[in-house]
């Protein structure tokens, strides 16, 4: 099956060994695309998993870590393809990823966006709040990770409204005039994680019940919150509780991989949808753990082709839960927290030699 | 105004394209205003103006002039 026909299928519910199949043979054969097409990439595959491609299992496939899009322009087509360069912020001062988008790509992305986001928003196109301001998808060369997520969820919404100011203040009359306009009815609530626990409970302290027909969709960046001890039930009690706020689905995802999200379902875990997957691997030996075991996350994806970003090994932290349980099979995990450093040896010298392309 | 020339302006005043500016060959991202925040900006401007809503699909299918005439077809409007 290819990518795009995996496209076409529902995102959730499929059983893991019928993912498997899938997923097998088209990371298989984006990994011989990019080795073929990124002489970088193709270094740093022969160097570090000599044989690979052999073995069928998905788990068997290379990975890249996360990190080497922040020291290395990895790119599969030729400059002159390149729509746009996404950035997102690097963490702690480091230099910011980037991720080159042919045209190919960047619809692939949209449109398997398009096929998830139904799953909790239903085909309607809701009035939309967004917890950031305009400011974040201001038109430039690189767009951060922040931008792009908000500017990828914005046909889903329509009439939208941005909540804050640049210097982050909340538009008070913005967020009444969008509330009294369009509250009776179903709407989007749209931000990141911790801008939405940051700035949604001041800002809806004097009317709660405004937030009866909301469904927040937020994700990205739980490190400042794990900080504090804010986990995702944490959240949701306390956004209840301080904002009026009856229901809210997190996603997981990465500038490196748009497209790929995964959605929190029924049972408050996260699950892959049908073109990605998730391996938890032991932080020593890079092993495969079994349901249960906390490890470092792999990402894997069928949708990038301009870029060798189709299995990458994350720098968070998670556990998958459960397999093949409940109405939507497949791997349900958690996402942890970061892990302090997750970047094995060997890795500049196998791809420094020439450049990304 | 005719609705084709009505659905000219519209592009024109999203993507910040001069009175008069050709806009019939245009397709997404092949000029600078033509960005996904334009396309966002030409989409409330389409639906204001017919009134009418377009489902997620065909916001992010309406990547060309001529695509966006086929599909505000599919709405019922006459072009």
């Amino acid at each position: 099956m290819t990518p795009d026909l995996v496209l076409t299928l529902p995102p959730f519910g499929h059983a893991q060994a019928d993912k498997e199949s899938w997923l097998r043979d088209g990371l298989a054969a984006l990994t011989a695309h990019h080795r073929a097409a990124c002489p970088a990439y193709d270094r740093w595959v022969g160097a570090m998993f000599p044989g690979a491609g052999a073995s069928g299992r998905v788990a068997d496939q290379p990975w890249l870590p996360v990190g080497v899009f922040k020291t290395h322009m990895l790119s599969s087509v030729p400059e002159r393809d390149v729509v746009r360069i996404l950035a997102s912020s690097g963490t702690s001062g480091q230099a910011p990823s980037r991720v080159p988008l042919d045209a190919v790509t960047a619809a692939r992305q949209a449109r398997a966006l398009s096929g998830i986001m139904p799953a909790v928003l239903g085909r309607r196109r809701l009035p939309m709040l967004i917890i950031d301001n305009e400011d974040s998808i201001a038109s430039g060369a690189a767009l951060s990770a922040r931008g792009a997520g908000i500017l990828g969820m914005m046909p889903f919404g329509r009439h939208h409204a941005f909540a804050l100011d640049r210097d982050l203040s909340l538009r008070r009359e913005a967020v009444d005039g969008f509330l009294d306009r369009w509250g009776g009815e179903p709407f989007l609530v749209f931000g990141f994680t911790f801008m939405v626990w940051t700035h949604l409970p001041p800002a809806m302290a004097e009317r709660k019940a405004a937030l009866a027909n909301a469904i927040l969709v937020h994700g990205g960046g739980w490190k400042a919150l794990a900080g504090q001890g804010v986990d995702n039930d944490v959240f949701k009690a306390v956004l209840r509780r301080d904002a009026g706020l009856e229901r809210a689905v997190s996603f997981y995802g990465m500038a490196e991989q748009v497209g790929s999200v995964f959605l929190e379902g029924d049972d408050g875990l996260l699950h892959a949808p049908a073109a990605a997957d998730v391996i938890i691997r032991d932080p020593r030996t890079w092993d495969e753990v079994p349901v249960g075991v906390p490890g470092v996350i792999q990402v894997v994806s069928l949708l990038p082709t301009s870029y060798p970003g189709h299995s990458i090994l994350t720098e968070d932290m998670g556990v998958i839960e459960t397999v093949d349980r409940g109405e939507w099979k497949g791997k349900a995990f958690r996402v942890l927290g970061r892990v302090p450093r997750a970047e094995p040896r060997g890795c500049s010298d196998a791809l420094a030699a020439g450049g990304g392309r | 105004m005719s609705t084709l020339d009505t659905i000219r302006t519209l592009f024109r005043q999203s993507f910040d394209l001069e009175d008069g500016a050709d806009v019939d060959d245009l397709a997404y991202r092949a000029i600078p205003g033509w960005d996904s925040v334009g396309h966002m900006r030409l989409i409330a401007a389409l639906e204001t103006e017919f009134d009418l809503m377009l489902e997620t699909d065909d916001v992010l299918d309406m990547s060309s002039f001529a695509k966006a005439r086929e599909i505000l077809g599919k709405y019922g409007v006459a072009v």
